[in-house]
């Protein structure tokens, strides 16, 4: 085939294609040691305050999904790349790019969760934006929000940070929110009793600093890309190998069942309100007992730990007692033709 | 992970014993086709090889729809989706597969109106609800999928709606298995027959193929019980030097299979030759709209001619397909062929041996 010429939806997907496309792009055009670590925002220090800063655009399809809408996400993505820093998010700013038609009753109720999860999440929108394009400019509405969060002192959190002996620690059940949205896209429509879960993390990740301290290495929301993804970002940042056991994973049945229907594999689908941890041993038991006090983290589980063997490699063991490895996602997962 | 679907299909225990069934029943080297993709994905998503024998080899074979679709035939996609009129509706597992020059993942980037759809009756909405466009359904699949392909012709031709076609590309197994087994240099032992297909087709449908070639075959299901099931029924047949066409899916397989469905795709499709890609031509292995439909046969309706492409240089998917080569023998695997750039159909649908290898090979291989 003739070489790639233009932007394909692949570059979007948060896999490795898409990591392809900031390691030979951006990242050597904006070259700065922050934007290098590839962490879920920068971590900055001036004048001896620590902090972070973050930015993530919204343009889920469709807007409104079960359990949740476009609005509640945008923040507490925000929220959570900020609490996967170590840091207490702040203060977040909010752009509206708005297609010319676009209902006005449902852009206030998006407007609405969002003002709500703000304050659930005790942050405030501070500052913002908002753009009208032409019809067609632009699919009805798309959000950026960004934000800052102070990281307390002596929390060293980072996904380099993963090291052998570590206990790798997942909040929940996996794929909900993949799993919600797909159920609500169109030509796709079925029933399913599947919630998104978006939440916001950050008092979860602030109990679990508070209970391990610097014990708690690395944090990551698998959001787009899904938990394999996350798992396999880490254990290159950190130059270590990971193994992880299948029949350890939180997953309902539903969602397992309507993976299995789609072809879809459960660990490469988003999550919104669902963190992985890397935490030393020492330090495991309370910090799990700090997650499963969050009502987000309830059904927190170990999944894996760090093993001594080749960096970079993930490897699942299966429920059945064999071995996978565990790579990016390659791109969009599709469902399957026989 | 903790599910409880198909809980005892997965169950660690009954796969530790099966695993040392074949262990015990296995002498000499046997190597064994798994015809169907979603087998291939079982296996390596489960790890199955692992649990296996040394004397036992698994071999992937042409069943993944996306992967034994001729570049040619991609040439046209991609050919009806640079018409302005046209609106093509497709599976999404078609979007990356390379063409000659391009994809139609590339195309829709360029401003073709490329829809992915999970059912030809999606299609078939599109075009009621666009009634100024031509929608064109690219029908690709075997057995499995052709039936629901039929039937949304059948849903359009009742509601009166003229502005949907079908491209039709459809493959069927059984004429596939006879031309494998026809290649000079071919060394397979067993097959492991698809689950899907079988429980449209029947096992009836094998018969004449399992009495001209007399090898080992197993019709399997597709957890890790299923498989291990299948492949153990294999060994058994093998060591006993008594081959048999057994069906191990007895839970969804029946022998005659489904006859509403077989009753649908022969109402819409007749037999014709098709090309493989790997394969060649295998005379009546294809399906073709029958002329009382020629109305919905987008190949009649928007006069395509496919014109043979030769395959990428250096890809080695022809090969793959029939077992002569496995991924990592292909010299492009891994380098200038991997998931997100795929030189060849192997790579590109999450069920292509070469993707799934890629993706899901197993830890105790490297990598």
């Amino acid at each position: 085939m003739d070489p790639v010429s233009r932007i394909l939806l692949d570059h979007g997907s948060g896999g490795r294609i898409a990591h392809r496309l900031l390691r030979d792009r951006v990242l050597p055009v904006f070259d700065h040691p922050a934007l290098a670590e590839l962490n879920d925002g920068a971590i900055l220090e001036m004048e001896g305050v620590r902090f972070a800063f973050s930015t993530d655009s919204y343009t889920v399809d469709p807007l409104f999904f079960p359990g949740g809408n476009i609005g509640e996400l945008a923040v507490n993505g925000t929220v959570n790349d900020l609490a996967m820093c170590g840091a207490r998010p702040l203060f977040l700013s909010a752009a509206f790019i708005l297609e010319e038609g676009f209902p006005l009753a449902d852009f206030q109720r998006i407007l609405d969760s969002m003002a709500q999860a703000a304050k659930a999440a005790g942050v405030a929108i501070v500052t913002g934006d908002t753009k009208v394009v032409p019809r067609g400019a632009a699919d009805r509405l798309f959000i950026n929000t960004s934000g800052v969060g102070l990281i307390p002192p002596g929390i060293r959190v980072a996904s380099r940070r993963a090291q052998a002996g570590d206990r790798v620690l997942l909040s929940g059940s996996l794929a909900d929110h993949g799993v919600s949205v797909l159920a609500g896209r169109e030509g796709l429509a079925f029933e399913t009793s599947v919630q998104s879960d978006t939440a916001p993390l950050h008092r979860m990740v602030a109990a679990m600093l508070e209970a391990g301290g610097e014990a708690v290495h690395a944090l990551r929301d698998p959001t787009r890309g899904g938990l394999g993804t996350a798992l396999k970002e880490i254990a290159e940042s950190s130059a270590v190998s990971v193994v992880i056991h299948e029949e350890k994973i939180p997953l309902k049945p539903e969602v397992a069942g309507l993976c299995e229907l789609l072809g879809f594999d459960p660990l490469y689908l988003a999550n919104e309100g669902k963190l992985v941890a890397f935490v030393h041993p020492e330090a495991a038991e309370a910090v799990l007992r700090a997650v499963r006090s969050d009502p987000a983290g309830k059904d927190a589980a170990w999944i894996g730990e760090v093993l001594p063997g080749p960096p970079g490699r993930v490897v699942m063991q299966t429920r059945i007692g064999g071995q996978r490895i565990v790579d990016m996602l390659a791109g969009e997962q599709f469902p399957r033709i026989c | 992970m903790v599910t409880r679907r198909n809980d005892e299909y997965r169950d660690a225990t009954l796969v530790g014993e099966l695993a040392a069934r074949i262990r015990r029943l296995s002498r000499r080297p046997l190597r064994i086709m798994e015809v169907c993709g979603t087998h291939t994905v079982s296996i390596f998503r489960h790890g199955i090889r692992s649990l296996l024998p040394e004397t036992i080899t698994l071999l992937s074979g042409p069943g993944c729809p996306v992967c034994v679709t001729d570049t040619a035939e991609i040439d046209a996609c991609i050919a009806l989706a640079r018409r302005p009129e046209i609106l093509v509706a497709t599976f999404g597992d078609l979007l990356r597969v390379p063409g000659s020059r391009s994809s139609l993942e590339r195309e829709r980037a360029s401003g073709a109106d490329v829809r992915v759809v999970y059912s030809a009756l999606d299609a078939v909405e599109l075009a009621r609800r666009h009634p100024g466009r031509e929608v064109v359904f690219l029908g690709i699949g075997f057995e499995t999928t052709a039936p629901t392909v039929a039937a949304a012709v059948l849903a359009a031709h009742r509601s009166g709606i003229e502005n949907f076609s079908v491209l039709c590309l459809h493959k069927t197994v059984p004429p596939a298995l006879e031309a494998l087994t026809a290649l000079g240099d071919l060394r397979i032992d067993a097959f492991l027959l698809p689950g899907h297909v079988s429980v449209v087709i029947g096992r009836r449908a094998y018969l004449p193929f399992f009495e001209r070639t007399r090898l080992p075959c197993a019709i399997a299901g597709f957890e890790p019980v299923d498989i291990l099931q299948a492949v153990a029924a294999i060994v058994g047949q093998a060591e006993n030097g008594k081959p048999a066409l057994e069906n191990a899916y007895r839970r969804a397989v029946a022998e005659e299979g489904n006859p509403a469905a077989q009753r649908v795709l022969a109402q819409v499709f007749a037999p014709a030759d098709a090309r493989w890609r790997g394969l060649g031509v295998i005379p009546a292995s294809g399906l073709a709209v029958r002329a009382a439909w020629a109305a919905f046969d987008a190949a009649r309706r928007f006069s395509l001619t496919a014109t043979p492409v030769p395959e990428p240089r250096g890809c080695s998917c022809g090969e793959i397909l029939t077992a002569r080569k496995t991924p990592p023998e292909c010299p492009l695997y891994g380098s200038r062929c991997t998931p997100g750039d795929p030189v060849g159909p192997c790579m590109v649908s999450s069920e292509g041996t070469c993707a799934a290898y890629f993706r899901y090979h197993d830890a105790s291989a490297g990598g």
